[in-house]
């Protein structure tokens, strides 16, 4: 069904982004502007957006009709036709709904986060960008369109990694982000190439690509699957590409929370649920894609129990988050991997915000330990950061509870128990660090008093409202065992291969267990830091405090070898081969010049005689070949 | 009657002696004059060979370069005047200003 206003959603927040960056410049050039005009374009176009998403959502509800609309032709050569063309399917509306809401709440967090910074009308410009970036690669009708998306939010990612630039640090880690993401965006564009001459040609639209899959050959469709995992990969920070995440927390907190928690990071799983056809097709991906989930579950919540760096581990704890997203999604039970990311949006972009409070609470201060010995009262972020601690662990009512469990319970009804023991040691782990950072950061003793701080009701307003939302977000999808009406499962169950069907007795015990070893990671952390002495902090040390020396190998690796490769072509191949070249040829040019200038004497008997020899010569070679014939 | 051959053997020695009295000699009116004996050698061709096809085409074209000579040969005494009152000399090897100096 066609509808004229499913592109205001993407419009709205991309004119905010153009007021702002208007205004920003006014701001630079000609008059000061006050923080408060950017604050309002900055939060009210987010919420405009979600009102359209959320309308459109009803009519979706009622009509059960996809909503679409094209603007205009974009590319028309041979067989590619690429239209501007967005989409609003069930999955899409359902991933613009979070988006534009947790995303709405961030900005609001944002205003009280940036104030005072001297870039904070250039901060919403490039927040609302994103945002409408976002929005793009979530409505795209064709990969081409989502990939407009997927690299414009690559590029707020960059900019806001860096945004504060006049420290190298922060700029190292936009470029890092930047360029490890782009060996991603290789593989994706590859893999949409290699997805349309194995389609025949046929066209890129989503749905035009869902109804010819059966016209590509398996091989095809296994390398294309593959390359466009890579590209997720890059996108979602997963084995082998996850680097640049954690280093990504050098941007201001907002930033983390929205792009780098609840957003951005979520689109490679979204990618993959776009090409759920393809990946259903090619069992061998979605298993592959399932191993990486779970090794990167596993290898970020181990790296994530020795860091001392709140926000630090909160990357970690969102990599291994985003590594159960993908067990869901690679196992074909897409609507419990897209919910997990419904509900990882909420309760980790709160534990960012939660994180972002304390850090101006203490004066910017990120040590967990240190944090602890100028603990400071904040009894809303407190109880919210509790609440998502909780939420991560798996503890029912909580949402994480029942989108992690069903990822589980999915995992051991395919029968692939190695990834369900990953999974609930994971879980283990994931419980232990979280109640780790909570537990040092609120509860150790300090011996001091602790001086309560007001914090910005800017700050405070979306902390509640997204603790509701993990607290709650879960009974969107109360699995039916307990009566509910999965209603999540239901709305995105055109997308799944697989359905679960387990006996209620497994399912029981399945709970029990993941919320066993939730309790037990607790259980540890409680014994181990609820009386830990915060001035004998621990220090990253050893394999794991290192993070595997992961980042020492690749810059090994890559970075210092292709130093190396670089250095090759500018000593040798620039330097000696083609500078070199260019000047022996110059040279030779001069010095033959030299010598021919020798005939040119200005002496008009031998021009004459030049002449008379040429012309001989050339009446020669004409009667010669005349004699021939 | 001579035969077609002498009088282009003829115009072919007349030609040449111009030719190498072009090249060879330094004196300005000499190389003149060897330029006119070059046209002459040329003229007695075209009339020899029109003479022989009975066509008049050559005759018209040597009369014209007769014309033509007759022109060239005001222009060329006038610049060999010029020349001479700058150099006070006619040998050819010292005009040689446009000549480049090659380091």
């Amino acid at each position: 069904m066609h509808t004229p206003y499913l592109i205001w959603i993407i419009l709205v927040p991309l004119f905010g982004a153009l007021i702002n960056a208007g205004f920003y410049f006014y701001h630079l050039k000609l008059k000061k502007i006050p923080e408060k005009l950017f604050a309002i374009v900055g939060t009210v176009t987010p919420f405009i957006a979600f009102l359209f998403t959320l309308s459109l959502f009803l009519q979706l509800l009622e009509t059960g009709e996809n909503v679409e609309q094209t603007l205009f032709q974009w590319l028309d050569v041979g067989q590619l036709s690429i239209e501007m063309k967005f989409l609003g399917d069930k999955l899409s509306i359902f991933m613009s709904m979070f988006v534009t809401f947790v995303g709405w709440l961030i900005h609001i967090y944002a205003v009280g986060y940036m104030k005072g910074d001297d870039g904070f009308g250039k901060f919403f410009a490039y927040f609302n960008l994103f945002l409408a970036s976002m929005l793009i690669l979530v409505l795209a009708d064709n990969p081409v369109i989502l990939f407009i998306g997927w690299e414009g939010v690559g590029v707020c990612s960059y900019l806001l990694i860096s945004f504060h630039y006049t420290n190298g640090a922060n700029v190292m880690a936009g470029n890092k982000a930047f360029i490890v993401n782009r060996v991603g965006d290789l593989g994706f564009i590859l893999g949409v190439v290699t997805l349309f001459f194995a389609l025949d040609q046929t066209g890129l639209s989503f749905s035009v690509m869902k109804e010819n899959i059966h016209l590509a050959s398996n091989d095809l469709l296994i390398l294309s699957g593959f390359l466009l995992f890579v590209g997720a990969m890059g996108k979602s920070a997963q084995v082998p590409l996850y680097v640049w995440l954690p280093d990504a927390m050098a941007g201001p907190t907002p930033i983390s929370a929205l792009i780098h928690a609840a957003t951005m990071v979520t689109a490679g799983i979204y990618m993959v649920a776009r090409f759920h056809f393809l990946y259903a097709s090619v069992e061998e991906i979605g298993l592959f894609i399932a191993y990486t989930g779970a090794v990167s579950a596993l290898f970020a919540a181990i790296i994530a129990t020795k860091q001392t760096d709140i926000k630090k581990i909160l990357a970690y704890s969102t990599m291994s988050q985003l590594g159960y997203m993908f067990i869901g999604v690679g196992l074909g039970f897409y609507s419990s991997g897209l919910f997990h990311v419904f509900t990882h949006a909420f309760f980790k972009a709160m534990l960012f915000m939660g994180a972002g409070g304390l850090i101006i609470a203490l004066h910017h201060e990120q040590n967990i330990f240190k944090m602890a010995q100028h603990r400071k009262r904040l009894p809303i972020i407190s109880a919210t950061f509790l609440i998502g601690v909780i939420a991560i662990s798996g503890i029912p009512p909580f949402s994480g509870f029942f989108s992690k469990d069903a990822i589980l319970a999915a995992a051991f009804q395919q029968e692939q128990y190695l990834i369900w023991c990953i999974g609930m040691f994971t879980a283990f782990l994931t419980a232990f660090y979280m109640f780790r950072l909570y537990f040092i950061v609120f509860k150790a003793p300090n011996g001091q008093e602790n001086a309560y701080v007001y914090t910005d009701k800017t700050i405070t307003f979306p902390l509640l409202v997204l603790a509701i939302g993990a607290i709650f977000a879960g009974f969107l999808n109360f699995p039916a065992i307990f009566g509910g009406s999965s209603f999540i499962d239901s709305w995105l169950a055109e997308l799944n291969s697989i359905k679960l069907h387990m006996s209620h007795a497994t399912e029981y015990a399945l709970m029990v267990a993941s919320i066993a070893v939730a309790a037990l990671g607790i259980f540890v952390a409680y014994k181990k830091y609820y009386n830990y002495d915060v001035f004998k902090p621990e220090t990253e040390d050893g394999l794991i405090g290192n993070k595997f020396y992961v980042d020492e190998i690749y810059h090994v690796l890559f970075v210092k070898s292709i130093k190396k490769l670089s250095n090759f072509f500018v000593d040798t191949v620039d330097g000696k081969i083609i500078d070199g070249g260019l000047m022996y040829a110059c040279r030779s040019f001069i010095g033959i010049g030299k010598k021919l200038a020798i005939i040119q004497n200005a002496n008009v008997r031998y021009y004459a005689f030049y002449m008379l020899a040429g012309i001989s010569s050339i009446s020669f070679y004409v009667y010669i070949t005349l004699l021939g014939q | 009657m001579a035969s077609l051959t002498g009088y282009a053997i003829v115009s072919m020695i007349l030609f040449s002696l111009g030719t190498i009295g072009v090249v060879s000699r330094r004196n300005i009116f000499v190389i003149y004059m060897s330029i006119e004996l070059m046209l002459n050698g040329i003229n007695l061709f075209l009339v020899t060979f029109a003479r022989y096809h009975f066509n008049m085409d050559g005759q018209i074209l040597s009369i014209m370069v007769i014309a033509i000579a007759a022109a060239e040969a005001a222009i060329f005494l006038s610049v060999i005047i010029l020349l001479f009152r700058t150099r006070k000399s006619l040998d050819t090897d010292i005009f040689t200003d446009l000549k480049e100096e090659v380091e």
